[in-house]
């Protein structure tokens, strides 16, 4: 082995040369990182002058800024701060949240078609919104009615993987297997409201489920959905070496120090909790969850140490996007964001995959 | 030096027993072959010294400590365990699956020495050329030295390879057991492998145990253990054993017709 020091200069040791390459592949995750979030900022402010009043993209940023200090007076104010904004934070907590719990459940059950709704989640939270709606049966009284019943039927399907994978063993077949067991279980369920339902109703839980970010938006909602994200995605990052190793199967992980059962159920349980935060206000807008973690893998690899923030920030801007592209053609009429999703999604998956130049999980 | 006894282990999977009072040792330096037929319990035995699966009776000592008061970092990094089937479900470059091997030794940041313990390693088993490259577009030989990488890396006395040659062709065969055999030797490791190739096994392992029903049926020196008696026997093969070099070389001639 030549020696690192005194060697011909303008030639590298193969190790500098990985060294090298190693810095510039992180490099790269960085950048696509940064790059998201100036994507979103740029989204955000085009998708804040939308709308019936009009104030253009600078004003948009100077109204933010400023509102960051001092509560909102003027009418642009007001329209930027409690009309426009929170459908827009929600769109990207939103797209945060369901792109990490999808980047987290592909991980946990090693499976690249997996979902945050593969275990079930997306059809218990509907047959608990449908419940309140139908029926107007819930946990709580008012206006949290259906929020608090998609909140829990939501987790009520976890809990039962939960308890499958701790009587049976966290296996990710298992798994997978039991939450399309719920899902049905849940459809029909949910199907036999409908079916009984009135006509009214009926239309309000198949709205539900097609997802909004503007029905249930308000300041405080937001709030509750950014401290659940913020507790829940920093746990799920710490996992983020043990996520790695499932990859190579779970006799690789366990030989690798990593408790594989423990990883599985933490963050599945993590994961839920995310999903059951942001879609029993927004109702189950799909697609997001499995796609965004796919393009990033694309771009960046699989490394979920960057993957995780990547694919999160990714999905708020495919999110963003799509629900600004909801709005303008047929205004004032409002496209659901969880159909626009799959119009906008789908093509550029597609071409992604045609054109992708080696196979990537 | 004795580095690792197994005393009386009985594993069973449900109520199938698949191993019945094994009992093995390996010593410092040593590479051990265990042999035997499909189902005669040696990937068993393998998961069983990881602890990826718990036997129901019996103990294992490393370094004479009880492994189930071990915690399993402390466990990994000790030994490292080279599975069956190699794969990768998403994709991951060669260095990063390398440096997966220091998990038990990562909180979360790696440090400087993470990175050159992976580099010496792929430097060693020279695959440096790899190195950013997709696991997944590997060939099975590459692979196989990838996932010995990632297991050297985590710095084990005790190596456990799980038929470290059973895709690969003739020439990476015997790179793979060169490879292991030189780091053995070199490091003054252990390693234990399940193999199914008889005259492998006889050139490169230092001593064979042969299994047969989740029992030793044999246990010595390559020439002792693979005996035409020993092969008709557990393997139900007729067999001719010459002698190349002082390691028996067998030749199988046709499997004896069920009595």
């Amino acid at each position: 082995m030549p020696p690192s020091t005194g060697e011909i200069p303008g030639t590298r040791t193969k190790s500098e040369e990985i060294r090298a390459e190693y810095k510039k592949f992180t490099g790269r995750k960085v950048l696509f990182i940064l790059f998201s979030i100036v994507l979103i900022a740029v989204i955000a402010g085009v998708a804040a002058t939308l709308g019936p009043y009009p104030i253009t993209v600078t004003e948009v940023y100077s109204i933010i800024w400023h509102g960051l200090f001092k509560t909102p007076e003027t009418t642009k104010e007001l329209v930027v701060w409690n009309l426009r904004l929170p459908r827009i934070v929600m769109g990207i907590l939103a797209g945060i949240g369901l792109a990490i719990a999808g980047t987290t459940m592909q991980a946990v059950v090693r499976n690249p078609l997996a979902s945050p709704y593969t275990l079930g989640i997306a059809s218990a939270a509907g047959f608990g919104a449908a419940l309140a709606i139908v029926l107007g049966a819930g946990f709580v009284t008012g206006q949290y009615l259906i929020v608090a019943n998609a909140f829990v039927f939501a987790l009520l399907s976890s809990f039962v993987i939960y308890g499958l994978s701790r009587y049976k063993g966290a296996e990710p077949e298992t798994m997978i297997l039991a939450g399309i067991a719920l899902m049905y279980l849940f459809s029909a369920m949910t199907g036999i409201l409908q079916y009984f339902g009135e006509e009214t109703a009926v239309a309000e839980v198949v709205f539900w489920m097609f997802g909004s970010l503007s029905k249930r938006s308000s300041w405080e909602n937001l709030t509750l959905v950014s401290a659940i994200l913020a507790v829940c995605i920093p746990l799920i990052m710490l996992k983020s070496w043990d996520l790695n190793t499932l990859s190579a199967g779970d006799e690789s992980a366990k030989s690798l120090g990593v408790n594989v059962e423990q990883t599985r159920v933490v963050c599945f349980m993590l994961a839920s909790l995310v999903t059951a935060c942001i879609i029993c206000f927004t109702g189950t807008i799909g697609f997001i969850g499995l796609v965004a973690p796919h393009i990033c893998r694309m771009v960046i690899g699989g490394d979920n140490r960057y993957l995780i923030p990547a694919s999160g920030l990714f999905g708020a801007v495919l999110l963003l996007a799509a629900d600004t592209l909801a709005r303008p053609p047929i205004s004032p009429t409002i496209l659901p964001v969880g159909l626009v999703t799959a119009f906008m999604g789908v093509p550029l998956f597609l071409y992604l995959i045609l054109t992708r130049k080696k196979r990537y999980w | 030096m004795v580095k690792l006894k197994v005393k009386d282990v009985t594993f069973s999977y449900a109520r199938e027993p698949v191993l019945e009072a094994v009992s093995i040792e390996v010593s410092t330096a040593e590479v051990l072959g265990v042999l035997g037929p499909n189902g005669a319990g040696k990937s068993t035995l393998l998961k069983c010294i990881d602890r990826i699966i718990t036997p129901q009776t019996g103990c294992i000592l490393l370094d004479d400590r009880d492994i189930t008061k071990m915690s399993r970092i402390e466990l990994a990094k000790k030994i490292g365990y080279i599975p069956q089937s190699l794969s990768h479900v998403f994709s991951a470059t060669v260095f990063d699956t390398v440096l997966m091997g220091r998990r038990p030794y990562i909180s979360w940041r790696t440090s400087e020495r993470d990175t050159e313990t992976v580099l010496e390693t792929l430097q060693m088993l020279h695959i440096e050329d790899l190195a950013m490259r997709d696991v997944n577009e590997l060939s099975g030989g590459q692979m196989q030295k990838v996932f010995i990488a990632r297991a050297l890396t985590q710095e084990p006395d005790l190596l456990l390879l799980d038929e470290p040659t059973s895709n690969l062709d003739i020439r990476h065969q015997l790179e793979v057991m060169h490879t292991i055999k030189s780091i053995v030797r070199r490091k003054g490791l252990s390693a234990i492998m399940a193999i199914h190739d008889l005259n492998l096994a006889a050139r490169y392992a230092d001593r064979i145990v042969l299994m047969n029903g989740g029992t030793i049926f044999s246990d010595g020196k390559p020439a002792s253990v693979l005996t035409c008696e020993n092969i008709r026997q557990v393997y139900g093969v007729e067999a001719e054993v010459n002698y190349n070099r002082g390691k028996p070389y067998i030749v199988p001639i046709q499997a004896i017709k069920a009595k």
